[in-house]
């Protein structure tokens, strides 16, 4: 198996797993930590994960095809998720989507050729006073319209 | 309302921070609470509250803590559902960015009163720079003996751990929610056993949303019959509602139970946007039945909305103006179940996933007209008929569309 964690974060790993009365509690916090080291979850990655945990790779393989955060394929330095839910709708997300669409050469779901952006329309991020709205990453954008889009991306380097 | 000791969102730049919050009062209610009240006195002053549950259900939270058996060897759980995913809903957002110590001591006094250990904030996967301030407050309250061993220098010790998900809208649902927790993909469970008897890792667990917690340490800050008076006898405290979609001004009010829908779209959110008049309005996040204009002057509570076959639900009020034709508005409830249907029960998975490519070709200029009836036939095949309230919290809406404005649809497919 050719898969292996920094030290640091096999130390957290390590944490993480004490915090639960039960090892397999650990799974998706442990996955979000390989995603965040190595940015998406390889077949060896599972793997690791459910050796690590004691868990059939299986139960790993079905979290993973379960939730929408997680990557099973390389994303782009910058994952862009655009919300597309009635408030949203209602500010003109569609426009914004049509936007990124243009100015990034991709569609929704894709990866820039530079393996820079991915872009992905998602349901309601929970932020609905401020639509439309969009995530870069962890941090939260909105309302914004097409200039704020650019300027957004102008800041990405 | 101004007194910012008695608000669940305080304003300032700075109020998620430990020393704001012990400016406010924080952690007294909790201090003088577990020094000199036995547990039992504290849930009977949450009943006589009659805090209900703010996550959608309104189930009174006393009750729900009673159900927890006390004579009981196996550790038991508080999980904080902070999985805020109902779309229109983003007040526990603001209550964990802006008051994190609120929420800290609400599940302190939760914690107590049942007699609980450990307790998670199972917090949704894209709120995470909202679940590091969570972890930061932890630590700060660690620190000053607000939490982990010897409590204010009590017998009385809880740690308290955030849980981040990782993408799921049904993990919101209860069951859900601890599978998610012990590992797995959300697949709601069979009740009974309910998870007051077997919940999280089969220990006896509490469930409770984020404004539901929150609301405790002004529970004990007020007294039970402050908080009565601040909203309806049976219903008490204030809610927090979110206005969004075609308004002026979007945003969380906070509000007594029972504040008319009307008076918060107009006296509050600004009324209507520009040039447009109100279509319809969804009154309590998207599983709840849409209202018509003519239906808005109701009381925004539990009882009053289900009277007219509504639900307040999270308190999520989305207003929709005539500029939006109802297909756009139908096409995305459809969608949005449909992709998060978990799968396990057929009705709910295959019944969302029609009803949304119908919606999808009538929306495209194919409709054809047996397609109402067949979404209400698909909708009602749902109802009732899941492990979860999901197959319910999708075909409500659905249902409320094609009885509503289903003029406005049957005029679209005659085009």
């Amino acid at each position: 198996m050719s898969f292996s964690l920094s030290a640091e974060g096999a130390k957290r790993v390590e944490a993480l797993v004490r915090r639960y009365p039960k090892m397999q509690a650990a799974l998706i916090p442990v996955l979000h930590l390989v995603q965040r080291e190595k940015g998406f979850i390889s077949p060896e990655a599972e793997e690791w994960v459910a050796a690590t945990l004691g868990i059939p790779a299986l139960q790993v393989r079905e979290v993973l095809s379960f939730y929408t955060l997680l990557h099973r394929e390389p994303v782009g330095r910058y994952v862009i998720q655009v919300c597309r839910n009635i408030s949203c709708y209602i500010a003109g997300s569609e426009d914004i989507l049509n936007h990124l669409e243009k100015k990034l050469g991709v569609r929704a779901g894709e990866t820039t050729a530079d393996g820079k952006y991915t872009l992905i329309t998602v349901e309601c991020l929970g932020n609905c006073d401020h639509a439309p709205c969009l995530m870069v990453n962890d941090d939260d954008y909105g309302p914004v319209s097409r200039d704020a889009v650019d300027g957004i991306l102008m800041g990405l380097t | 309302m101004t007194d910012a000791k008695a608000t669940l969102i305080p304003p300032g730049e700075n109020s998620f921070r430990l020393g704001a919050y012990l400016g406010r009062g924080g952690y007294e209610a909790a201090r003088t609470t577990i020094l000199t009240k036995k547990p039992q006195d504290v849930l009977e002053e949450v009943k006589k509250a009659n805090l209900r549950g703010r996550g959608g259900a309104g189930f009174p939270a006393g009750s729900k803590w009673a159900f927890v058996p006390q004579a009981d060897d196996r550790p038991k759980y508080l999980c904080v559902n902070a999985d805020e995913g109902e779309p229109g809903t983003f007040k526990d957002r603001a209550i964990m960015a802006r008051d994190p110590h609120l929420l800290l001591e609400g599940i302190i006094l939760a914690c107590y009163a049942v007699g609980i250990r450990t307790a998670f904030i199972y917090i949704r996967g894209e709120y995470e720079a909202i679940a590091r301030r969570l972890e930061e407050a932890i630590e700060e309250a660690r620190q000053k003996g607000f939490l982990g061993p010897d409590i204010f220098g009590s017998a009385f010790a809880l740690d308290v751990l955030v849980h981040r998900g990782a993408g799921s809208y049904i993990c919101g649902e209860e069951t859900a929610l601890l599978e998610s927790l012990e590992g797995k993909r959300g697949w709601p469970r069979l009740k009974p056993p309910f998870p007051a008897s077997v919940g999280l890792f089969r220990g006896p667990t509490v469930i409770n949303n984020v404004e539901t917690i929150a609301n405790l340490p002004l529970i004990f800050r007020y007294g039970a019959d402050w908080f009565v008076g601040r909203g309806l006898p049976r219903d008490g405290g204030t809610r927090l509602f979110g206005v969004s979609g075609a308004v002026k001004k979007p945003g969380l009010y906070e509000l007594p139970v029972g504040t008319p829908l009307r008076k918060i779209i107009y006296d509050w959110a600004g009324g209507p946007a520009e040039g447009q008049a109100i279509k319809a309005v969804v009154p309590g996040g998207l599983s709840a039945p849409f209202l018509t204009p003519d239906e808005i002057d109701v009381p925004m509570d539990y009882e009053s909305l289900a009277h007219i076959k509504s639900m307040l639900g999270s308190a999520g009020i989305i207003v929709i103006g005539d500029r939006t034709p109802i297909i756009d508005i139908l096409k995305i409830v459809a969608r949005f179940y449909a992709h998060e249907s978990c799968g396990q029960c057929t009705p709910c998975r295959i019944g969302t996933a029609w009803i949304s490519k119908i919606a999808d070709r009538m929306g495209a200029g194919g409709g054809v007209p047996g397609d109402i009836d067949s979404i209400r036939h698909l909708a009602e095949g749902m109802k009732g008929r899941t492990l979860c309230p999901m197959g319910d919290a999708a075909a409500f809406p659905v249902l409320s569309i094609v009885d509503k404005f289903g003029q406005e649809l049957a005029e679209m497919i005659s085009r």
